[in-house]
């Protein structure tokens, strides 16, 4: 008796709701999410006591095919039903669907495109591709937003109601509209990417899952020529870059700050692909946000210790960043980067207009940063406020662990 | 060695709005329980029953009856069943100990009648 191939599921229910989407329509496609998610349950109730099918994929396809058939008969009859009293007309022709499920792998492109229509806001955009691409159930992706199921659900019903609204077609935009379309998706892989390795919520598995469906479908974009543009390289490093760091940033379940991580644990692989991808990024005049904070994770990777880093160079990169692309989040790591070329004393002049920003207030990086800076200047006092404002702030087990260790080491200044 | 019946009965305790990777850790315990039977060495048969669909028959004073039923909405319906090869109740009862499907129903136990 065979095992199941890990994320099978996952991966098939996506799979197949492009394929049955590609079939029936785009307007069709929470009827072939349901068709799909009947076919799980079927294999739910009949593998655990007969086995799993030597074709776990063809069974699936096909229950879920018939699945949606009846649905749709189901609705010709009732409609033929009202229509045939009002016109005296024969029943609805059957609907009909292929026998052999033949997979393209154009399905998931397109269906992406569909997900990560602009017309939907960004948030929107992450959830449906994740339970639409990836396959994610709404309980998991409720749990990588730090969300209530009840509001993922609403938010994926509006989503699809929009692109109803819109008309989306199941295809890949034409030429001229790829660029702009393909910045929308874009957008969004770079939103799951950050969800799924935001260090808030520690060694949550969901999370990393989420992490791995965004490099797989940057990927996917990635060997497609048609939307296989500089930009989309750039962001694929991006990903891979973080990614080959994750084995270095938790240690014995505690975070580890990237100046003291075990940089050998950094995954050669999939640095080496990060260098690769950035290379075949900088092949072109465009340069974009994602190029930049890849660069600037490049300079990261290339140092083989803390203090081999070149600050100059990623400092540049950041001035080029914040100045095009301005963020709280940007200028704070901006801020560090200041801190290592030009001192702690300089760099909390540089922090100050980040104090009035609203929108770090809510979050406990600021004050860690500013506490961090002011032990560093030798400013004790300041450094204790200021680790005491951020341990106020809500945070992760692991993120409080590090701040806690980070503000008992001030007992050494 | 003696041979057990395990009746699967469904309670519909399955969690609503449940995910592709959940449904396919399910499936796999259930797997992985009958892996480990096996290879503990006891042969292992199984069957799924059609949901929704029965008949039952009785002959009262020579005249048949025939209704339709159990339905799968019914409470405790068997919706599988498992024949094990075992020792005594015990063992087989120190098997099942850990069956995942008791998270999700109840299983009863008959020993086979060795002819």
């Amino acid at each position: 008796m065979d095992g199941l191939v890990d994320s099978l599921f996952r991966r098939e229910s996506g799979r197949l709701v492009g394929l049955l989407t590609r079939q029936l329509g785009p307007h069709r496609l929470s009827l072939a999410e349901d068709a799909v998610q009947e076919a799980l349950l079927k294999a739910l109730q009949t593998w655990p006591h007969g086995g799993v099918p030597d074709n776990a994929a063809a069974w699936l396809y096909q229950v879920a095919r018939r699945a949606a058939l009846d649905r749709l008969r189901h609705e010709r009859v009732v409609a033929a039903k009202a229509d045939a009293v009002a016109a005296g007309r024969d029943a609805a022709t059957e609907p009909s669907l292929p026998d052999l499920a033949t997979p393209f792998d154009d399905d998931e492109l397109v269906m992406m495109f569909m997900t990560c229509h602009p017309a939907l806001p960004p948030d929107a955009r992450v959830a449906l591709t994740l339970k639409v691409v990836g396959g994610f159930g709404v309980g998991e992706i409720a749990r990588a937003f730090l969300a209530q199921d009840a509001a993922i659900a609403q938010r994926l019903v509006r989503a699809k109601r929009t692109l109803r609204e819109h008309a989306v077609a199941f295809a890949l935009p034409a030429e001229d509209a790829v660029h702009q379309r393909l910045a929308s998706v874009l957008d969004a892989l770079y939103l799951m990417f950050s969800e799924g390795h935001a260090p808030t919520a520690g060694a949550d598995a969901i999370k990393e899952d989420v992490a791995e469906e965004a490099m797989r479908l940057v990927t996917l974009l990635a060997r497609h020529p048609g939307t296989a543009r500089p930009e989309t390289h750039a962001l694929r490093a991006l990903m891979l870059l973080h990614a080959a760091r994750f084995p270095g940033r938790v240690d014995d379940g505690a975070l580890q700050l990237l100046a003291d991580q075990d940089r050998s644990a950094w995954d050669p692989v999939l640095l080496a692909e990060g260098m690769r991808a950035l290379g075949r990024a900088a092949a072109g005049p465009v340069e974009t946000r994602f190029h930049l904070e890849a660069a600037i994770a490049a300079a990261h990777a290339a140092a083989p210790t803390w203090a081999d880093t070149d600050w100059p160079q990623i400092l540049s990169l950041y001035d080029a960043l914040v100045a095009r692309w301005p963020s709280p989040v940007a200028a704070l790591n901006r801020v560090i980067a200041f801190a290592q070329v030009f001192g702690a004393e300089a760099a909390l002049r540089e922090a100050a207009p980040l104090a009035a920003d609203p929108r770090l207030n809510r979050f406990h990086r600021l004050p860690a940063v500013l506490a961090d800076l002011h032990a560093r200047a030798g400013h004790r006092a300041q450094a204790e406020t200021f680790f005491a404002q951020a341990l106020a702030h809500e945070m992760s087990a692991p993120e409080r662990r590090l701040l806690e260790t980070r503000q008992a080491a001030l007992g050494g200044l | 060695m003696p041979r057990y019946l395990l009746l699967l009965h469904d309670t519909g305790t399955m969690p609503e709005g449940i995910g592709p990777d959940e449904i396919q850790a399910i499936i796999q315990r259930y797997i992985d329980w009958r892996a480990r039977v096996e290879a503990a060495g006891h042969a292992v048969m199984g069957h799924k029953l059609k949901d929704g669909e029965g008949r039952v028959m009785t002959a009262t004073h020579g005249q048949l009856s025939v209704t339709d039923g159990p339905y799968a909405e019914a409470r405790e319906v068997v919706g599988g069943l498992f024949v094990v090869d075992a020792a005594s109740y015990d063992e087989i009862q120190a098997l099942c100990a850990d069956h995942p499907h008791l998270d999700f129903g109840t299983i009863e136990i008959r020993e086979i009648q060795p002819t």
